[in-house]
């Protein structure tokens, strides 16, 4: 696994969210598989050049989302669950559609408004449309 | 928990500076940045930590030795690069590096060569010829092949490129790799210690302003933008840092933000238009020109 992440100090987020948000996409595209070794705390921080406990936070904040699972001793490895990928998925649209529903409201949109304005969006995209006719996973 | 060096109210005279009551102490296996404007006096600390000048009160230990009672024990392990460190301008870079390889017993021919290659230095090449940047390299070359347990660098990024600087700061962070090496590194700029430093440590005139995890300095200041009279008496409260109006526009600055903050300020007739994390830099800044602790 190679450990180097791409990390940027001109990212508006704080590194320790930048290892956060790139080992969870790494996970939900399934380049790092479930039960598969996570990279040592030194050796991520070592190949990314960030602080030891820049990685530490993250790696607190990844097994507390249920990304990732640490044995004592042992290191940590991505949590074995098959439907992780898509459960961060699911939770990520969770707070896509969060920010949406706060969108619609500083617009004072009624729900039928947004419902319509989802179905157009939906019309006129006619690749994402496969989703509103024909019902697929879970 | 042991430690790669600890300062117990250590204090050290000059006749135009003094370092006063500095408590610090660094956990094996971490690194620290020490930030500090010029005279700030963090050459006079890695001095004490290095054995090279004594302190005139409190307590040094490095690596479980007592300095200066048992320097000599303690040198073995420390690697210490300073800019006013003379090498031999006549001699190759390979002379000096078959001289460290004598002197010390854990030193890496490998990890040397790696390092010239990545430094892009030429090792038969008289150091009198090289430019500063290939010097400093050098220098750092020398003291990281040794694999000291402590390594102590004074200012290893001032006056380099933007290229060399890189290389040196990534060839720090080949030291994170390894539980049991430690590093203070000291610097003017903010940006070099704050990537891989575990703890910040900043120091003034002599006093340590505040040192602690880097996380921890982002997550409790903030700047704050309102809308509203500048209240008076403001500028006392323990968590405002700094406070300053034009026309209704208000910056704050705190240096204990809590989620309760908008609300007081809100009583005080402040609308929060806006509230951002603040850089090392603005903080160290604000603090240093706030008089209090950071």
């Amino acid at each position: 696994m190679n450990a180097e992440l791409f990390l940027s100090a001109s990212d508006p987020r704080p590194m320790y969210q930048q290892i956060v948000d790139q080992v969870t996409a790494k996970v939900m595209a399934g380049d790092w598989a479930a039960g598969e070794a996570l990279p040592s705390i030194r050796e991520l921080a070592a190949a990314s050049r960030v602080s030891v406990i820049t990685v530490r936070r993250a790696y607190d904040e990844l097994e507390r989302a249920g990304v990732i699972a640490t044995r004592q001793g042992k290191g940590s490895v991505v949590a074995e669950r098959d439907d992780l990928p898509a459960a961060l998925m699911r939770e990520e649209l969770a707070r896509q559609l969060a920010a949406l529903l706060a969108s619609a409201a500083r617009l004072g949109l009624t729900r039928k408004e947004l419902h319509r304005l989802l179905d157009q969006t939906a019309d006129a995209n006619p690749g994402a449309a496969s989703a509103s006719t024909t019902r697929t996973g879970r | 928990m042991s430690f790669a060096f600890s300062l117990n109210g250590v204090a050290k005279r000059y006749p135009h500076f003094e370092l006063q009551d500095i408590t610090l102490a660094l956990p094996e296996g971490q690194v620290m940045g020490l930030v500090g404007v010029n005279g700030a006096g963090k050459t006079t600390l890695l001095r004490l930590i290095t054995g090279i000048a004594a302190a005139d009160a409190g307590e040094v230990r490095v690596l479980g030795h007592r300095l200066p009672a048992e320097q000599v024990a303690a040198k073995r392990e420390i690697g210490f690069a300073s800019e006013d460190m003379r090498l031999y301008r006549t001699q190759t870079l390979r002379w000096h590096m078959d001289l460290m390889q004598q002197i010390y017993p854990a030193w890496s021919e490998d990890y040397a060569r790696e390092l010239a290659k990545r430094f892009d230095l030429r090792t038969d090449q008289a150091l009198g010829g090289c430019s500063h940047g290939q010097r400093v390299k050098a220098l750092l070359l020398l003291c990281l092949a040794r694999r000291p347990r402590l390594l102590l660098l004074d200012e290893p990024t001032t006056g380099l490129d933007p290229v060399a600087r890189i290389e040196v700061l990534e060839a720090l962070a080949d030291v994170l790799r390894d539980a049991g090496r430690s590093v203070l590194f000291s610097s003017h700029n903010t940006h070099d210690v704050e990537q891989l430093a575990d703890t910040i440590t900043f120091l003034h005139k002599g006093r340590l302003v505040a040192s602690a995890d880097r996380n921890e300095f982002i997550d409790r200041w903030r700047r704050i933008v309102c809308q509203g009279a500048l209240p008076s008496g403001l500028s006392a409260w323990p968590e405002i840092a700094s406070a300053r109006a034009n026309g209704s526009l208000v910056e704050i600055k705190a240096r204990a933000w809590n989620e309760s903050l908008p609300a007081r300020l809100a009583a005080e007739g402040l609308q929060v238009q806006r509230t951002d994390a603040m850089g090392l830099e603005d903080i160290f800044i604000t603090a240093v020109r706030s008089g209090g602790a950071a």
